[in-house]
């Protein structure tokens, strides 16, 4: 499991608005690659186009590649459902599915289309995406219970063990901490420390300390100003990015200049 | 007046402003004047209401206007009217509700709910009259029939309206096709019963040849009354349905269908339902539509696909307007309450039902 | 030389059934869509087809001998006549009922009053005709009486008044019964959706609450409360059991309190079940009129609540 993504000129749109322009970026496997900005850059746009998540909005496009393993996601002749089963992704706010208990929101994935699974295979599947998800010991004893009954970070980290029960290659995560209090944060971020053993992890975040605990590389996109395109203006190991900086407008946002 | 209020000094807030008697004071008065002007005209409880609460209306405003100045007396005057409007509007509801079941009730009797009307003549009421004996002859048959009718509609309703509100919330992006349906749906809403059953009386006719009368093609017309209230109540519940849920579906893999099917709709299964529900208690009543296209039957018709059928509002109608016996009416009159009891009872049970619906199954999204 | 050449592409689709499950439901929900629009076309059409002989007919053949213009113009009068008495009606009650339970009504009981309301518009139409036929036509009789006796003298309450009471004010009266639902149920959203800050604004200034209402309520409801008129307009032309049962019906008649009018609806629901032939086409030659003066009142109305977008989900 785990593969490594590159983009190679990547152009994002909606409709006719160019939201992100020639973006050149590589996503290692194994390892954590943090999205940082100021509101509006276009990483959170960025990162949808990485599992073809973009164009479920209507006028979504993109121009460009994206390489999963050398293989292009844009190919004419791929099918954006199989990308996204291969590149799961957690959204900003927890949306576990409210008909379903935590025990069916983890097979969801599964069930949903339509894969027969022994009774037995299921079991072992739920417990170990849960554990996965650090959530195992949690709810354990109420599987059966509906999964809107959960704190917050523990909804997240049912979605989370929900990505990962579909074992994909990549997991993407949009802000995953953005609605959670502090602590159910450090549980997501202790997580994805984990996370990365097994899985290719991209996280967009708008928290710099966030970005410095948990990743390796780190991008930084910008926006020259409202209605321009966003752009990718730097991307290093995230040590460089927080204390060596080579732009000057990357300097002044992990200073706490802007944004 | 007790020491303390003797005491103080009055409130400024209160200088000027009638005490909280002043409006019981007022409906007395109104109601004795009422009763006196009534009885001038030769007395009843109706006429006296009526002056009783002009009286009202008006004595309240003037002594607001003597006391409390014309922005309040306009103020009270309004709030009344409000009342008022509240109270006219209750009246024919209760007094509805009251003669369906004080002339209803006596005709509920198990003859009337299991047997039809099949082989019963004038003659037979002539002589119910004459004798005094029980009312025969019963509505069993319109009951089948306007179940078999509603079901019908019902059946093809049901998955062009839901999936229509599908393609308009789940496939569409807003061009001119989903918004002529959406405002065609809209506008289909408010066509006349009347021309629904037309419309189908036309079209099988032009099919099967003039005169093409079954309880299909009533469940045709009462479908075109009932497909666009599926249509927007679907719509608004899928509407509803957040927009995170597909996504988290699209992220796993599921395609879209799947998606629609197994999240989407489940999450609003409740309203959805709760929707059909009423729809169906809109078109069960339908009677204009029927009278076109199913024709009139005094016997048990099960099958929808020929002969003629009777429903309980058909029933109703030619029970009064054509009685069985020319002669003597009371038996038929009879009927026709008891028909319209079952009909308000059918017609409010399905109203709770979706109300419950809506509340019991409503799906568990608080966060 | 990118890999992709050397390489195929692993992601590409390997004949996956869920795909056509994809094509099949979207092209359904396309075609459910359609449907509406070609049944609404239909309806135009077949009425259009079955009415045409009528139009060709010699005027001698229609009913009454002298054309279908002449034939449908009386009815058609007294189907504006019944309506728009019934709108007079219904309309300031409508709107009184809504702003009680959008202002005046205590908090909690304004939802069970709600529910009340609307359990108006659930009573079936026929049950509507059966109590204006058997109720409150008796009932108003001895009202017309009075009015004929003394205003007889205003051409609409010209005697001698009816002693069954079934003239088209009763009817009208139904009608007016049967619409203010539909009036307050659009006007109360309406009402509900007014800015809370317009509102409370105008009660800071020191506005008493009728003040208060006709300043902030009102004008924004304005196109709100046309639309719902113009919606309860439409049902009530096309009511048809309210009419046919209560309505003694016959020639144009000035008098509201005489017997006489008839309405579209109740003239094609009375005769439609004996009629054949030319008859027959004359009758859904009605039926054609009154979708068409149906259908431009409800296109104005809609198009009034689509000018004001957030009005949309009003019902």
């Amino acid at each position: 499991m785990s593969k490594r993504i590159d983009v190679k000129d990547l152009n994002v749109y909606y409709g006719k608005f160019l939201a992100v322009e020639d973006v050149n970026v590589t996503i290692e496997a194994r390892s954590v690659t943090a999205f940082i900005g100021p509101s509006g850059c276009g990483k959170s746009t960025f990162l949808r186009t990485l599992n073809r998540m973009h164009e479920v909005i209507p006028g979504g496009r993109v121009e460009g590649e994206v390489l999963l393993d050398g293989d292009d996601l844009y190919d004419d002749a791929v099918d954006p459902v199989h990308v996204r089963s291969q590149i799961g992704m957690v959204f900003q706010r927890p949306n576990p599915f409210p008909t379903m208990s935590i025990r069916d929101n983890v097979l969801a994935g599964v069930k949903l289309n339509s894969k027969r699974i022994s009774k037995s295979d299921a079991d072992a599947l739920v417990e170990k995406s849960l554990r996965g998800a650090n959530l195992w010991n949690e709810v354990k004893d109420r599987l059966a219970r509906p999964g809107s009954g959960l704190s917050g970070g523990q909804q997240q980290r049912l979605c989370i063990a929900r990505a990962i029960a579909v074992s994909p290659e990549v997991i993407l995560m949009d802000e995953p901490c953005s609605a959670l209090d502090p602590i159910s944060t450090l549980a997501i971020e202790d997580l994805i420390n984990e996370l990365k053993n097994d899985y290719t992890v991209a996280i967009v975040t708008h928290n710099m300390q966030q970005a410095a605990r948990v990743s390796d590389k780190t991008a930084f996109f910008n926006i020259a100003a409202t209605g321009k395109p966003g752009k990718l203006i730097e991307f290093g190991d995230t040590s460089d990015i927080f204390n060596r900086p080579k732009e000057k407008s990357t300097e002044d946002y992990v200073s706490g200049r802007f944004g | 007046m007790s020491n303390a209020t003797m005491t103080r000094r009055p409130s400024q807030f209160t200088k000027n402003k009638l005490p909280k008697w002043s409006i019981w004071a007022v409906l007395v008065g109104a109601l004795i004047l009422g009763a006196a002007v009534s009885s001038l005209f030769g007395f009843s409880p109706v006429s006296m209401a009526v002056f009783a609460a002009i009286f009202f209306v008006v004595g309240g405003t003037a002594t607001a206007g003597a006391v409390e100045g014309s922005r309040k007396a306009k103020d009270r005057f309004a709030t009344y009217l409000v009342y008022g409007a509240f109270i006219i509007a209750v009246l024919p509801l209760l007094s509805v509700i009251w003669t369906v079941l004080e002339r209803g009730m006596p005709g509920m009797t198990s003859d009337f709910l299991f047997r039809s009307m099949n082989g019963l003549t004038g003659a037979i009421d002539n002589q119910t009259v004459a004798e005094g004996t029980p009312v025969l002859g019963g509505a069993y048959h319109a009951i089948l029939g306007t179940l078999q009718i509603t079901l019908w509609a019902t059946i093809i309703s049901v998955p062009v309206g839901l999936l229509a509100a599908i393609y308009l919330v789940e496939y569409s992006t807003g061009g001119p096709l989903s918004r002529a349906i959406t405002f065609f749906v809209d506008v289909m809403t408010g066509i006349p019963s009347i021309v629904a059953g037309l419309f189908a009386a036309a079209l099988f006719g032009l099919i099967f040849g003039p005169g093409t009368r079954t309880g299909f093609v009533a469940a045709a017309a009462l479908s075109v009354l009932m497909i666009p209230v599926v249509v927007r109540s679907t719509e608004e519940m899928l509407k509803i349905v957040p927009n995170e849920l597909r996504e988290a579906a699209f992220a796993l893999g599921v395609r879209k269908w799947r998606t629609i099917t197994k999240v989407v709709i489940p999450t609003a299964i409740s309203g959805i339902a709760s929707g059909v529900t009423l729809a169906i208690a809109r078109v069960i009543g339908e009677t204009a539509p029927i009278l076109v296209t199913a024709g009139f039957a005094r016997g048990i018709n099960l099958d929808v696909f020929s002969g003629w059928m009777s429903t309980l509002p058909t029933y109703i109608y030619y029970q009064i307007i054509t009685p069985t016996s020319p002669t003597s009416t009371d038996p038929s009159t009879q009927r026709a309450w008891a028909a319209a009891l079952i009909l308000i009872i059918l017609v409010m049970l399905l109203n709770l039902a979706a109300r419950l619906i809506a509340r019991m199954f409503a799906p568990k999204t608080s966060r | 030389m990118s890999t992709k050449t050397v390489s195929p592409n692993t992601l590409r689709r390997q004949g996956d059934s869920g795909q056509s499950g994809d094509k099949i439901f979207s092209t359904a929900s396309l075609l459910a869509g359609c449907l509406i629009l070609a049944v609404l076309f239909c309806v135009a059409v077949f009425l259009l087809v079955q009415a045409f002989p009528t139009f060709v007919a010699d005027p001698a053949e229609i009913s009454g001998g002298s054309g279908f213009f002449s034939y449908i113009w009386p009815i058609v009068i007294g189907t504006v006549i019944a309506a728009t008495i019934a709108l007079v009606l219904a309309t300031p009650v409508g709107i009184g009922v809504a702003l009680f339970i959008s202002h005046y009504a205590p908090r909690r009981l304004a939802q069970g009053f709600g529910y009340l309301i609307d359990l108006l518009a659930a009573i079936p139409s026929v049950v509507y005709g059966a109590w204006g036929y058997a109720v409150l036509a008796p009932q108003l009789a001895l009202a017309y009486e009075w009015l004929a006796n003394n205003l007889g003298w205003i051409p609409i309450f010209e005697g001698p008044a009816s002693n069954t009471g079934r003239t088209i004010l009763t009817a009208s009266i139904v009608l007016a019964v049967m619409v203010l639902p539909i009036i307050t149920s659009l006007s109360r959203e309406i009402f509900l959706q007014t800015p809370k800050l317009h509102e409370e604004a105008s009660l800071a200034l020191g506005a008493t609450r009728w003040e208060m209402i006709k300043m902030s309520v009102l004008p924004f409801a304005r196109p709100g409360i046309i639309s719902a008129a113009m919606l309860g307009l439409g049902r009530a032309l096309g009511e048809t059991m309210a009419v046919a049962l209560v309505l003694s019906g016959g020639a144009l008649n000035a008098s509201l309190i005489q017997t006489g009018n008839q309405t579209i609806a109740a003239e094609i629901a009375l005769n439609f079940p004996e009629a054949f032939g030319l008859r027959l086409s004359e009758l859904i030659a009605a039926g054609l009129v009154l979708f068409v003066i149906t259908l431009a009142v409800n296109v104005v109305a809609r198009w009034i609540i689509s000018r004001h977008k957030e009005f949309s989900g009003a019902n």
